[in-house]
């Protein structure tokens, strides 16, 4: 495929990315959707609406949130560098998006369809959530605006992140364990479109991720690239310079998409998603859907899926709920086709490591979904000359996974 | 193989209005809750008045669909069923049966992941009139209902209550066979639809087309097949038959001696209900 002259003016008309994308929806949510377009649009025409956005950003969020140099994380990986024999080791810089408010880059996307809804008149909010960090963004922007929020949780991600549900639930929010399929993600958004489907007039789905029929992919994409955009004005007031690598653990791929974006025309900058590989790649309990699937249709979109030889969608694996999922965002499975970005795998294992060696060192309990994007750097970094600049997306924070790390490292609470 | 002039479900309609009374059609999913039992369903539903059948294809992720057909799906999958033994059993049913319509429904990924082309060309011969497939909006016509078309298969559109007077003639432009209003907004087998509402939205899409329109999503019983079908030129029935397949299994989810009489009877009653509209 021939390299195209920019990667950042998808998706075109219909939601394409390459291949990926579309809108593969029920007609009773098409008109739904074609209005969600049309109010989005107006929207980014009106300087308004992004003055609003600034000012929740800047006074509710707290952003911009810091690009930490991760100081002792780095002398760690340039000692083992040194043990290799190289002699490198990147110089590690945290985005830490776990410091927003609710601790994690789900907030962005939040606020900016929140804010839509009001706009759009829309007087009841639902969401799906995995590991509950987009649940407790939806409720919390609700409780702030007044709006009522349901949530769809599957039920086994009910039991695993048990403080983000008493959280919801806390902030007004309705959860809605869900019990039809593998019970998890997959079967949350499910759930969420046949709630929307059947309360067409007043209800707003707020998507988490770059995921779902067009425009929710590229629409989700543009609230979250407020990471990147802050993370090169960042770099370069640090370091006088672009970044030379970006790592972001990706599920549906939020807060890569919202990283990478602003990066994307740098050839440069070297960019890596990383899916979960669960148990590993060769066990098949895994959540990557671009190493292990294939092109297929699903929640809206056309995109990498883990199936059967028929079509049937497989249960993912991952120990991080919030990456339990068997599809990824277009977007990534276009830059995976064209080449832009390198996707890479992490097992549970690897994960668990680099939360524990993360929270020893820095001081930062990541979330299991950010510990996978964190291990890859705990790779590649040694590899790097020590005047590589590499920025890791910690999109969340690990509080919420404390409990299920204890159990799995055998401490009782 | 000839291919006839008009279309099965073209013929279907024509010799009902010629008999004056509307169509009952009925869904079942393909495989519940074995491949067997649900052939036989299948060659049972003519005799019991079933005029147009709707066959299911299971599908792991069913986003417009309620609990009922959720259940029968994932029972169908567990008992092995493919999208190729589906294509299988049409042709088995062909065999016997030549003039009822056999329209497939279900969702686009097991379709894609089969392959668009191979699958026109096995469904065409294995004798499928047409399709009904959900998360295929006009918006992605390339994808299926074009192809389907030029293979001479029907490719059957959802219109719903949210298709207003502007979207309509979108919705209908690459319609085939019939049109298929989805009497309420929400997932099949849920709420009730007023006939009354309904057979003024029926009036409003004929004032669109020439083609059929039958209504379904929530239609349970003999009494409200025949308030609807009053309005209509065809009601659908699904949930409730899927769900007398359930009623019927033993403890360990398997057929019993009941599950095909069950259908059987219940087709049977909704037939005898639509037949007396007179239209």
């Amino acid at each position: 495929m021939n390299a195209p002259n920019s990667y950042r003016t998808g998706p075109d008309d219909g939601g394409h990315f390459g291949i990926h994308g579309g809108r593969f929806v029920a007609e009773t949510l098409m008109p739904l959707i074609l209005e969600l377009e049309a109010a989005y649009k107006a929207a980014r025409a009106d300087p308004g609406f992004q003055t609003e956005m600034d000012s929740y950003l800047s006074h509710y969020v707290g952003r911009p949130s810091p690009l930490y140099f991760a100081e002792r994380l780095t002398e760690h990986l340039r000692q083992i560098s040194a043990a290799s024999g190289r002699n490198g080791g990147a110089k590690v810089y945290l985005k830490r998006e776990e410091l927003n408010h609710t601790g994690s880059h789900k907030v962005n996307n939040v606020l900016g369809q929140i804010l839509l809804a009001r706009r759009m008149g829309k007087t009841r909010i639902i969401a799906e959530t995995g590991a509950g960090q987009h649940g407790v963004a939806t409720a919390t922007l609700c409780a702030r605006f007044g709006l009522p929020c349901v949530v769809y949780m599957g039920a086994v991600d009910v039991e695993r992140q048990a403080p983000n549900v008493f959280r919801m639930k806390l902030l007004g929010a309705e959860v809605v364990p869900v019990q039809s399929g593998s019970r998890t993600l997959k079967d949350a958004m499910n759930e969420a479109l046949r709630d929307w489907v059947s309360n067409v007039s007043d209800t707003f789905y707020c998507i988490g991720t770059v995921a779902g029929p067009h425009p929710y992919p590229s629409m989700v994409r543009d609230f979250q690239s407020i990471i990147g955009r802050e993370t090169r004005a960042q770099m370069q007031e640090m370091e006088g310079r672009l970044p030379d690598s970006l790592v972001a653990a990706v599920g549906g791929g939020s807060n890569a998409m919202g990283l990478f974006h602003e990066f994307l025309d740098e050839p440069g900058v070297e960019i890596f998603g990383v899916e979960a590989a669960g148990r590993g790649l060769e066990t098949g309990e895994h959540a990557a859907a671009i190493m292990g699937g294939r092109p297929g249709v699903l929640h809206g979109n056309r995109t990498y899926l883990l199936m059967d030889g028929d079509g049937q969608i497989k249960e993912a694996h991952s120990i991080s709920a919030g990456l339990d999922y068997p599809g990824i965002g277009p977007e990534h499975s276009w830059l995976n086709d064209v080449g832009r970005v390198k996707y890479i795998p992490c097992t549970d294992q690897e994960a668990l490591d680099a939360f524990q060696l993360l929270t020893k060192l820095e001081g930062i309990i990541p979330a299991l979904e950010s510990a996978h994007a964190v291990a890859k750097v705990i790779e590649l970094a040694p590899t790097r000359p020590k005047d590589h600049l590499m920025v890791v997306n910690l999109s969340g924070r690990g509080d919420k996974d404390v409990p299920q790390v204890a159990e799995i490292l055998g401490a009782s609470l | 193989m000839s291919h006839p002039m008009t279309t099965r479900i073209a013929a279907r309609f024509a010799a009902l209005k010629e008999e004056g009374r509307p169509a009952l059609v009925t869904f079942i999913t393909a495989g519940d809750p074995d491949a067997e039992t649900s052939l036989g369903i299948l060659h049972a539903l003519p005799g019991a008045g079933a005029d147009i059948i709707e066959l299911g294809i299971p599908f792991t992720d069913p986003m417009a669909d309620g609990p009922a057909i959720q259940a029968a799906g994932l029972r169908a999958l567990k008992g092995g069923q493919t999208l190729a033994k589906t294509l299988a059993m049409v042709k088995m049913f062909r065999m016997e049966e030549q003039a009822t319509p056999i329209v497939l429904m279900g969702y686009y990924n097991p379709i894609y992941v089969y392959g668009v082309e191979r699958f026109l060309a096995d469904a065409r011969e294995a004798g499928v009139d047409g399709l009904i497939i959900v998360d295929l909006p006009p918006e992605e016509d390339d994808e299926l209902c074009l192809p389907a078309l030029r293979a001479g298969i029907d490719f059957i559109r959802l219109a719903t209550p949210t298709t207003d007077d502007k979207r309509l003639p979108t919705v209908l432009k690459h319609t085939a066979g019939f049109v298929y209003y989805v009497s309420i907004t929400g997932i099949t087998g849920s709420a009730t639809p007023d006939a009354d509402v309904v057979g003024r939205a029926v009036a409003r899409i004929k004032a669109h087309t020439d083609l059929p329109v039958a209504v379904g999503f929530g239609v349970k019983t003999p009494e409200q097949a025949k308030a609807i079908a009053a309005g209509a030129d065809g009601v659908v029935v699904g949930s409730a038959l899927v769900e007398a397949v359930r009623h019927t299994l033993d403890r360990e989810g398997q057929a019993t001696a009941n599950t095909v009489p069950a259908v059987e009877a219940l087709v049977g009653s909704l037939s005898e209900a639509v037949r007396s509209v007179h239209r």
